[in-house]
């Protein structure tokens, strides 16, 4: 076993997830089980190997530099169509439950 | 007019030469899915109104006897992982339930610009994590072929969609294999292009190092077609690369006389389907003798394709999803008495049972102490896995492989067991990792009717070579 119960009970708390007691026993199970799989890779000696940095090969990244733009590339949204979606605001900001207790 | 003969050629011809109409066109969709979709539930949104307003356009065109352009009055649906302005987008989620985008991603932009006719939104494994499309969290998806089986995933309702006449093309995502798996096991052609072919501005964001946007269509020609309308720099996306985008279509028709096509090995191994097996063969030995040179190669890492990939894929996920916290959009936990809590129990409410175990999965191998057993010696393994395909491609123009160890499986069938549904992606997200394209065509059936992909990869923006090499597996 890789990971204990107290492992998920931090990891879901990093995730900022509550997560049931059963989604801990069960995560706890896959969780180990997919980790045993993945220790295949330490079949690999990867000491003189560099990790992938850029996905498009090289040569072809310069491509994707610009100069700063001082407007940008879109307009900022509109205040009320930001708001649109937010599932409670004020007209002006975005409302959440009070962050300090007293 | 039959449905299955509509080409985007042949329904833009159509339109054009005013046999029919645009708007009919789309009518007739419509009542198609109104008839087939309550069973196959490819679809999660209608954009009726977006659709007809658009039909309407090509049909006056038509009307006045201008040419339409490449995409004109074509009846096209959009994987739900793809924002849509004023129209409902969920990426699958119910964290995502009532979330109406304000801007419209390129590709949709870019396909409606070509005249294509949008006709909804359609489901798919939520945020795009699933192999089965049955984390959906709205509906499952049937496999149009067989409705006790899975259309694959995550791009489910994309391949079903087409499968069933329900869309002539649609786009999906791809981040291991979600394009062509679904598109292997639902009879249909599914195009990942290379990383950085495509703007993904607008995409909801699963793995930023893989994901890709492509088409789903009945026919190579039409995948070509669209991958025209869809691929080039978009400025608003700067991993979206300025390399000109050739005429797909005429790529296609160049012979495939000549072309080294590699075999590896590590793709035929254990666990692979008989059947499977069999038709690919059959699809190679057809190439040969078309004049393709058949090179058995090597590429000596895929057994480690599947972890690397889970790590990394995973990793990114963690931290792409921790956008999703009910503050500025979706949906909010109604009984959080503080911040935290809030943010808590939207996520718990919001998120599905496999979206929590990724998350879980990305946020350990990131967490302090564990970074470089996992993410580093992923994306170590990850570098490897792009050597074995550079030196392949060294030898060889194109890699054909099956596309998936097996037809489409049952519903059901490997929902308790995550780690044997990732093994369906086993022969997918090789390319992923590597940023190379691929495509997947339907190349036979097993016994009992189910439809089985062939793979073929090619270099870093060589569409064209995949493209060719398909539509001749198709035409022969």
């Amino acid at each position: 076993m890789k990971i204990s119960e107290k492992d998920v009970a931090y990891v879901a708390d990093l995730a900022h997830l509550e997560l049931t007691a059963e989604e801990r026993v069960r995560f706890l199970r896959d969780l180990n089980s997919i980790l045993d799989y993945v220790d295949r890779l330490n079949e690999l000696d990867t000491s003189e190997v560099q990790p992938m940095a850029h996905v498009t090969p090289s040569g072809e990244d310069a491509a994707t530099l610009r100069e700063d733009i001082l407007e940008g590339l879109r307009k900022s949204l509109p205040h009320p169509v930001a708001l649109a979606n937010a599932p409670d605001a004020d007209g002006t900001f975005f409302r959440v439950p009070k962050v300090i207790e007293r | 007019m039959d449905p299955q003969s509509l080409t985007i050629d042949a329904t833009r011809a159509a339109i054009q030469e005013r046999r029919t109409k645009a708007t009919a066109l789309a009518e007739d969709f419509y009542q198609r899915i109104e008839n087939q979709d309550p069973l196959i539930g490819s679809y999660l949104t209608l954009t009726r109104e977006r659709a007809l307003a658009k039909a309407e356009e090509i049909d006056a065109l038509a009307a006045r006897g201008e040419k339409l352009p490449p995409l004109g009055g074509v009846p096209v649906a959009i994987k739900d992982v793809l924002v849509t302005r004023g129209v409902r987008t969920t990426a699958g989620s119910k964290i995502l339930g009532n979330y109406v985008p304000p801007y419209d991603c390129t590709t949709v932009a870019r396909m409606e610009t070509a005249g294509a006719v949008v006709l909804g939104k359609l489901n798919c494994d939520e945020f795009a994590m699933g192999s089965s499309n049955e984390n959906s969290a709205w509906r499952p998806v049937r496999n149009p072929r067989d409705m006790s089986r899975v259309p694959g995933g995550s791009s489910g309702g994309s391949a079903a969609a087409v499968a069933a006449n329900m869309a002539v093309a649609t786009l999906g995502s791809d981040t291991g294999g979600s394009i062509r798996q679904p598109a292997s096991f639902c009879g249909v052609v599914g195009l990942m292009p290379t990383y950085g072919r495509v703007s993904r501005y607008g995409l909801i964001a699963f793995a930023s190092s893989l994901d890709r946007i492509g088409p789903l269509a009945k026919t190579v020609t039409d995948a070509a077609l669209v991958l025209r309308a869809i691929a080039g720099r978009d400025p608003m996306d700067s991993t979206s690369v300025d390399v000109p985008v050739p005429d797909y279509v005429a790529e296609l028709e160049k012979p495939v006389r000549g072309l080294k096509l590699g075999v590896p090995k590590e793709y035929f191994g254990e666990g692979l389907d008989d059947e499977v097996r069999k038709a690919v063969e059959a699809a190679i030995q057809k190439l040969s003798k078309l004049g393709c040179e058949i090179v058995p190669i090597s590429l000596l890492h895929t057994k480690y394709a599947i972890p690397a990939y889970y790590i990394v894929a995973t990793a990114e996920a963690s931290s792409n999803l921790a956008r999703f916290d009910g503050v500025r959009y979706g949906f909010r936990a109604s009984d959080a008495h503080s911040l935290s809590e809030m943010y808590r129990r939207t996520r718990d409410q919001g998120f599905g049972a496999e979206v929590k175990r990724r998350i879980m999965l990305g946020t350990y191998a990131l967490s302090a102490g564990y970074y470089d057993a996992y993410y580093l010696k992923a994306q170590k393994v990850r570098t490897l896995l792009a050597q074995d395909f550079a030196a392949a491609f060294n030898q060889v123009d194109a890699i054909v492989t099956p596309t998936a160890p097996t037809a489409a499986f049952k519903l059901g069938e490997k929902v308790d067991d995550p780690l044997a549904m990732y093994l369906a992606d086993i022969f997918t997200v090789t390319a992923n990792l590597a940023g190379i394209p691929g495509i997947s065509v339907p190349c036979g059936e097993t016994k009992k009717k189910l439809p089985i992909g062939l793979q073929i990869l090619g270099k870093h923006f060589d569409e064209g070579t995949i493209l060719r090499v398909g539509n001749a597996v198709e035409q022969n």
